[in-house]
């Protein structure tokens, strides 16, 4: 297979150092799907947040040198973070929309951004550019059998007019990309609520309710895998996990898993290459009994 | 909670400052109830994000701030995505945040000294870069 394009891709913080194997299994996958991922260079933090406090334009400056320094290097840029996706790409459209803001922005940063990047997320590459009946076509060991769960979360779909990522209270996305590796998802009603977010600083206690709702469901509803996007999901969700088994001592642990991890599995990469050692909860003797690995 | 209305409480600036900073017009809130009712956190607020939306109307100042609820929020967008009359209220929580955070004596909502020990190990940064800009001033 040819390369179809490269992608300007935006790691994020986290994706350097506590969700390496997101980054890596991404690049992994990627290649096996004949594009590349073009690191940014010098990349700086988006801010990890969307300033929603209309006056903090402070805020909106770290995203908008990303988005200005990527506009000089290409034309589509994608992230596999969550937050960071939602950031950058809601930066980007008000740097569209906003003509006041977008001048005060450029004249602070002194670059000349008119917020012309496609901003998509690495999942919208595999639905939109490349397809996910080509994706089906490259998995060489389907997952069947695998109850899967996708989490959405909140950073994928919301603000619905400004992500346009998939529908925001019924999103099917990620299901699709989850049948396409061969693995059964399972719908639950908790896949679009908050994890806690940045909670897990401010209120640990409330993040691990929100964990526990949501794996909860999941659990009940049959999957034997959560599926994440998002290292901050994933920390609360994953990580996580011992603060709920101490509060709820019938509370049985769930791998959760990047999406990317499990594309890289079906596609055939060495489960040894997959990063599973920096998964909270070992995937390990579940992957072994499914036969995967 | 008994609460006290007066014309001075109900007509003074604290609804419009909300107003400013999130960008939101408050009085189009009419009740219902929500995005309380959608909210994942909302086991843990004093009083819903609607009722803090009311007591701000009210020009109660005093009772809006000292709740729980927004410092609770965790800008998941729930609630503004389902408002039916188009307020975004997770920016109306943030509002309110600001409002304390921007006072002059500078009082943060969480104290990173207070941390225990592995925390910051443990913590994948993304947490604390967002935690941070919605607690400290």
């Amino acid at each position: 297979m040819g390369s179809i394009m490269d992608y300007l891709y935006f790691p994020g913080c986290t994706l350097y150092t506590k969700a390496k194997n997101l980054d890596q299994t991404a690049r992994n996958c990627s290649l096996l799907l004949g594009f590349e991922l073009k690191e940014l260079p010098n990349w700086t933090c988006c801010g990890a947040t969307f300033p929603l406090a209309t006056d903090n334009i402070m805020a909106l400056l770290p995203p908008s040198r990303i988005l200005a320094r990527a506009r000089q290097e290409g034309t589509t840029l994608t992230t596999l973070c969550a937050i960071c996706f939602n950031v950058i790409k809601r930066t980007n459209r008000l740097i569209q929309n906003d003509g006041e803001k977008r001048e005060k922005i450029n004249n602070f940063i002194e670059m000349n951004y008119q917020g012309d990047l496609r901003v998509l997320h690495y999942l919208e590459i595999l639905k939109q550019e490349i397809g996910f009946p080509q994706i089906k076509e490259r998995v060489r060991k389907p997952l069947a059998g695998l109850k899967a769960a996708a989490y959405y979360g909140c950073m994928l779909l919301r603000p619905f007019d400004e992500m346009g990522f998939d529908d925001k209270e019924r999103p099917t996305l990620f299901e699709e990309f989850l049948e396409a590796m061969g693995a059964e998802p399972v719908d639950f009603p908790y896949k679009i609520e908050c994890c806690g977010s940045f909670q897990s600083v401010g209120s640990p206690e409330v993040a691990t309710e929100c964990g526990y709702k949501i794996l909860g469901s999941a659990i009940k509803n049959g999957a034997e895998v959560v599926v994440s996007t998002c290292p901050m999901c994933t920390f609360n969700i994953d990580h996580k996990q011992s603060d709920i088994k101490q509060k709820y001592l019938d509370f049985k642990s769930i791998p959760v898993l990047y999406f990317t991890q499990l594309l890289g599995m079906a596609m055939g990469l060495d489960y040894q290459t997959l990063g599973f050692e920096q998964n909270f909860v070992d995937p390990l003797p579940l992957l072994k009994e499914k036969g995967f690995i | 909670m008994k609460i006290e209305l007066t014309r001075q409480k109900v007509h003074n600036e604290f609804a419009k400052k909300v107003e400013l900073i999130s960008g939101q017009n408050l009085f189009a809130c009419y009740q219902c109830g929500n995005c309380t009712a959608g909210c994942p956190v909302a086991f843990a607020m004093e009083v819903g994000p609607h009722e803090v939306i009311r007591y701000t109307l009210l020009g109660l100042e005093e009772e809006a701030l000292g709740v729980n609820t927004f410092w609770l929020c965790a800008s998941c967008l729930q609630c503004t995505s389902r408002c039916p009359k188009g307020i975004d209220i997770a920016r109306v929580m943030d509002a309110l945040r600001m409002v304390i955070l921007r006072k002059k004596d500078r009082k943060d909502h969480i104290q990173i000294s207070e941390f225990q020990e592995g925390f910051l190990e443990r913590v994948p940064q993304i947490a604390f870069i967002s935690g941070f800009r919605k607690f400290l001033s």
